[in-house]
Formats: C-alpha cells, sequence, structure tokens
C-alpha cells in the first residue's frame, strides 16, 4: 500500500517536472523575444515597411508576404493533401499501392526543409530564371501536403468501420458516402491536420531563402521576391544594426505568438471534435 | 421476369417454403474469409411478409449469411459468396446486379446504432434524397412517415434540427431503422439490433419488428432466443457455417426435428 502511494507520488513528481520544464523554456522564448522587441512592438510593427539602416519601420511587408504564401501553399496543399488522404484511407486501403504511398509520404514528412527549397529552387527558380512567391508558396504547399495527407488519411481510418458499412448499407455510392457521412465524422481530425500544418509552414525560412528569397520594399507582386517574416528575421538579426535587431525579436514574438495561437485553436477543434 | 421468378420457385425445395410466396431464396450459398469457409451450401427460402430469425452459436455463420444478402461484404477484400440469392426473380450475388439497386431493395440495421455525425433530419433525408428528387414539403412527408413508422416520430418532432448523437442508444437504432425503411425497401434485414440496449429499448424495438412485419420481410439475427421467439415466424438455426433445420418458429422452440437444435434450444450447449 505505502509502496504504491510512493511510487505515485514520485510518477507524478517527474510528470510535473517535465511539464514544468517544457513550460520553462516556452515561458523564456516568449518573455525574450517580448523583451527584446519591446522596442519595435509598436502600432507601426503593422504598418510601416521594412526600414533601411538606422531608421525607424516595421514588418508590414514580411507579415504581408507571409500571409500571402502561406495561404496560397494551403490552398494548393489542403485539396491535394485531403485527396491523397482520402485514397490512402477509403479507396486504396487495401491496396499495395496505398502501403507504397503512405510510406513515401512518411519519408517526405520528415524530408528536411531545406531539401524542399533547393527542390523547388532547380524546379522553379532556376526554369524562371527569378526568385519569386510563387516558388516560396509551392516550397510551403510541398512541406505542408505530406502533414494534409498524414492526418487526413488517419482521421479517416478512425472513422468506425460500422459508420462505412452503415452508409454503404444504404446504397450510396463511395464518393457520396466519403463526401457527407466520412469527412463530417472526421472533419475535426482533418482540421486539425491543416492547422498544425499552418503553424509549422508559417514558421519555415529555409525553403523561402532559396524561393521567395526577400523584399526590402513593399511588393503584392507573387511572380517577383516576396517579403516574409521568417527570412526578415534571419536577415535583421544577423546584421549589425539595433533597429533591425528589435525588429527580429519582435517579428520572432508576433511569429511564436501566432504559433501558440494556432496550436491552442488546434486543441479546440480537437476538443469539439470529440463532444459530436 | 415473373415468368423467371416462378421457374426459380419452382426449383426451390418444397417443404422450405410451405406458407406464402418466397421473397428472398438463397441457394447452394457458400461463404469464404479469405480460405476458410463461413457457409456451407446453404439453401434458405425466406418467405415475404414475415420475421425470420436466424438464432445459432457463435461464429456459426449468422451474420455472415446477413451481410451477404445486401452484399455489404464486398467492402472488404478477400471475402466471397459463391452460389445464388435470388431476390425477385434475379440472383442479386451476380456482378453484374448493380449494388445500389440491391441495398435500396434491401435495407439493413446493424448492431451498434450507428448514426451519423449530423441532425436527426439529415439522417432519415440522406439515402432519400439521393434515391428520389421529391419537393420539399413531400420530403418532410416521407421523413415523418418513416420517423412514424419507426416509433420515433413523438420523441424527436421538436427536435429535427438536433444532433442524432444527442439521441439516447435505443432512439439511436430506432432512427437508423427510419432511415432504412425511408427509402422503402421490400427487405429488412436486422443484425443483433437490440443486443447493445436496455431492456425497455429492447422491448420497444421488438414491438417495432411486430407492426413492421406486414410491410416488410424481414430477417433477424439474434443471440438471444427470447428474442428470437417472440418476434420470428420462422427461424433457421445454423451450426458451423451449416443450416442445420428451418421451420415455424412454433415448431422449432417446441418440437424439433433435429437434435443439434434441441440441445442448443435448451441451452445445453451453445
Amino acid at each position: 500500500m505505502l509502496r504504491r502511494r510512493l511510487v505515485d507520488a514520485i510518477a507524478l513528481l517527474f510528470a510535473g517536472a517535465a511539464t514544468l520544464f517544457g513550460l520553462f523554456w516556452l515561458a523564456w522564448i516568449l518573455w525574450t523575444t517580448l523583451s527584446e522587441g519591446a522596442a519595435a512592438l509598436k502600432p507601426s510593427l503593422f504598418t510601416e515597411m521594412t526600414p533601411p539602416p538606422g531608421a525607424e519601420g516595421g514588418l508590414l511587408n514580411a507579415f504581408y508576404g507571409s500571409a500571402m504564401m502561406v495561404l496560397l501553399a494551403i490552398a494548393i496543399g489542403t485539396p491535394i493533401g485531403i485527396a491523397a488522404g482520402t485514397y490512402l484511407a477509403e479507396q486504396g486501403r487495401y491496396s499495395k499501392l496505398a502501403a507504397i504511398v503512405r510510406f513515401v509520404n512518411d519519408i517526405l514528412l520528415s524530408a528536411p526543409s531545406i531539401v524542399i527549397g533547393l527542390f523547388i529552387y532547380e524546379l522553379v527558380v532556376r526554369t524562371t530564371g527569378h526568385f519569386s512567391g510563387f516558388a516560396g508558396a509551392l516550397a510551403l504547399a510541398m512541406i505542408l501536403i505530406p502533414i494534409v495527407v498524414r492526418t487526413s488519411d488517419e482521421s479517416l481510418r478512425l472513422v468506425p468501420d460500422q459508420m462505412r458499412e452503415a452508409a454503404f448499407a444504404l446504397g450510396l455510392p463511395r464518393w457520396r458516402v466519403t463526401a457527407r457521412i466520412l469527412y463530417k465524422a472526421a472533419l475535426s481530425g482533418i482540421l486539425t491536420g491543416i492547422l498544425l500544418g499552418l503553424a509549422r509552414i508559417s514558421g519555415e525560412t529555409a525553403p523561402l531563402l532559396f524561393t521567395a528569397l526577400n523584399n526590402q520594399f513593399w511588393s503584392a507582386d507573387l511572380n517577383a521576391p516576396l517579403a516574409n517574416v521568417p527570412v526578415v528575421i534571419f536577415q535583421y538579426a544577423m546584421s549589425p544594426y539595433d533597429e533591425w535587431h528589435a525588429l527580429a525579436w519582435a517579428g520572432a514574438f508576433v511569429l511564436t505568438f501566432f504559433v501558440l495561437a494556432l496550436n491552442l485553436l488546434v486543441r479546440f477543434v480537437a476538443r469539439k471534435g470529440l463532444k459530436t | 421476369m415473373n415468368d423467371a421468378a416462378a421457374t426459380l420457385r419452382i426449383e426451390t425445395p418444397a417443404d422450405a417454403h410451405a406458407d406464402g410466396p418466397v421473397k428472398i431464396d438463397i441457394r447452394a450459398l457458400d461463404f469464404f474469409y479469405g480460405k476458410s469457409k463461413a457457409l456451407n451450401a446453404v439453401d434458405l427460402a425466406v418467405p415475404a411478409h414475415a420475421v425470420t430469425a436466424i438464432i445459432g452459436p457463435s461464429g456459426c455463420g449468422k451474420s455472415t449469411l446477413l451481410r451477404t444478402i445486401n452484399r455489404i461484404f464486398e467492402i472488404y477484400p478477400d471475402q466471397n459468396a459463391e452460389g445464388e440469392i435470388v431476390i425477385d426473380g434475379e440472383n442479386v450475388l451476380d456482378r453484374r446486379y448493380k449494388l445500389s439497386a440491391l441495398r435500396r431493395k434491401v435495407g439493413m440495421v446493424f448492431q451498434k446504432p450507428t448514426p451519423f455525425a449530423s441532425s436527426i433530419r439529415n439522417n432519415v433525408a440522406f439515402a432519400l434524397a439521393y434515391y428520389e428528387r421529391l419537393p420539399r414539403a413531400e420530403l418532410n412527408d416521407r421523413i415523418e412517415d418513416a420517423l412514424r413508422q419507426a416509433a420515433l416520430w413523438d420523441e424527436v418532432k421538436d427536435k429535427l434540427n438536433a444532433s442524432a448523437l444527442s439521441l439516447s442508444g435505443g432512439q439511436q437504432q430506432r432512427l437508423c431503422i427510419a432511415r432504412t425503411i425511408a427509402v422503402q425497401p421490400g427487405i429488412v434485414l436486422l443484425d443483433e439490433p437490440t443486443s447493445a440496449l436496455d431492456p425497455i429499448s429492447t422491448a420497444k424495438i421488438e414491438e417495432l419488428i411486430h407492426e413492421m412485419r406486414t410491410r416488410f420481410t424481414i430477417v433477424i439475427v439474434t443471440h438471444n432466443m427470447q428474442q428470437a421467439a417472440r418476434v420470428s415466424q420462422k427461424t433457421a438455426f445454423f451450426h458451423l457455417g451449416n443450416l442445420v433445420e428451418f421451420d415455424d418458429t412454433s415448431r422449432i422452440f417446441t418440437n424439433p426435428r433435429v437434435d443439434r437444435t434441441r440441445d442448443y434450444i435448451t441451452g445445453r450447449y451453445g
């Protein structure tokens, strides 16, 4: 009896310590980015362009560029990812091909993002002859797709077979069963995957270095080099100017906070899915 | 087509359908899970507008038989049926027989209630709207009708847009029945429809099966022998993939011909 309580107490202690250990770094990161970027964390961060050295400015063009590329990546990657995930979980469930595709997708899932950046560089940047927002979005989509494939596949396979049988027993064709019943049952899982993918690609730097590059000025042209938050942070943090340092920290804070918020949203969506 | 049906009927054993026309004529049916055989040359003539119960110990093939009639087994690989199941004069096991036509004709309700994650109304409207393009008013009438037939209308009429998942287990199962009969199938297959329900819900479903008998041909698989005795007119006893005995329910439960049936009924094994 005593032994059991003791073991329980020790396990609880370790679990609590591990939690605190994780939270400690998160709090530290948030605090450091906040305090170091405090000088730049003001409304002008979201209304002004990246400044030349020695001048005041903001990150508007970088936020805009990042938002455009991430949205475009989602627009490209989500339908492809869900379609492929649906094939793996439904049509191809028992086929050899699906098993191979799933395996290859897992490899893609853990591919270093810099490799994907180089791949798009070869494929798009070299053939078109210039860096562009499109290339950046494409690289981000390449990172997003395997995540969405994996989560759609898994959440569809979590839908019990009884549900499938019941729907098929009504005589409905597969596409209708999938679109109207299975997607609905797997919705929170699929959404979670997209949001996690979104969180992952918003902070990616390496693939954008080779593709979107950066842009010091305001540009809404996706066919030209495009400013974006991660690369701006990278370049400004490496610079010798204090104003740029502050901007990099502020950008890092906004990015970290955004990803944190996304993750909280994921928790919310996932929990809502459990209830229905 | 009628001629074909007539000829087919003549070929079935005369004693199998002494009363009433045959609705589902199962002939020399073998079923395989991969290489293992689950049904062995089953001949069974299921009478129209009656409740036929299928009983037998676990693993005897009773659910398998049910799953063959609407070919739901085909969604899994490595499952095969050989033989014939003739419904309305056509062999529905024929690959050329359209699945959606078959499953519209043969509805099925499963062991665990399987409401779709949607509103009560949508659950019923779902298949109905696929098969028939109905004006809204008529669709609503048909939904009401199906829910009434499933003895669920009074409980849900004020919350048709509520989630089907908010219903109790017994209500969910009746919703599944409503959803199945909404498309007006001639045949309803029930695979242990009350095994996940409490006694009161079970009583309601049994009452419902009793009422449905006049409009549908019902085949029910059950583990519960009292249930088989209560709701069915005909009973088939299966053992190890073989049809051991098929007769009037009263006869099976009072004076079966085969010793093995008697042993099972009296609880000597199974």
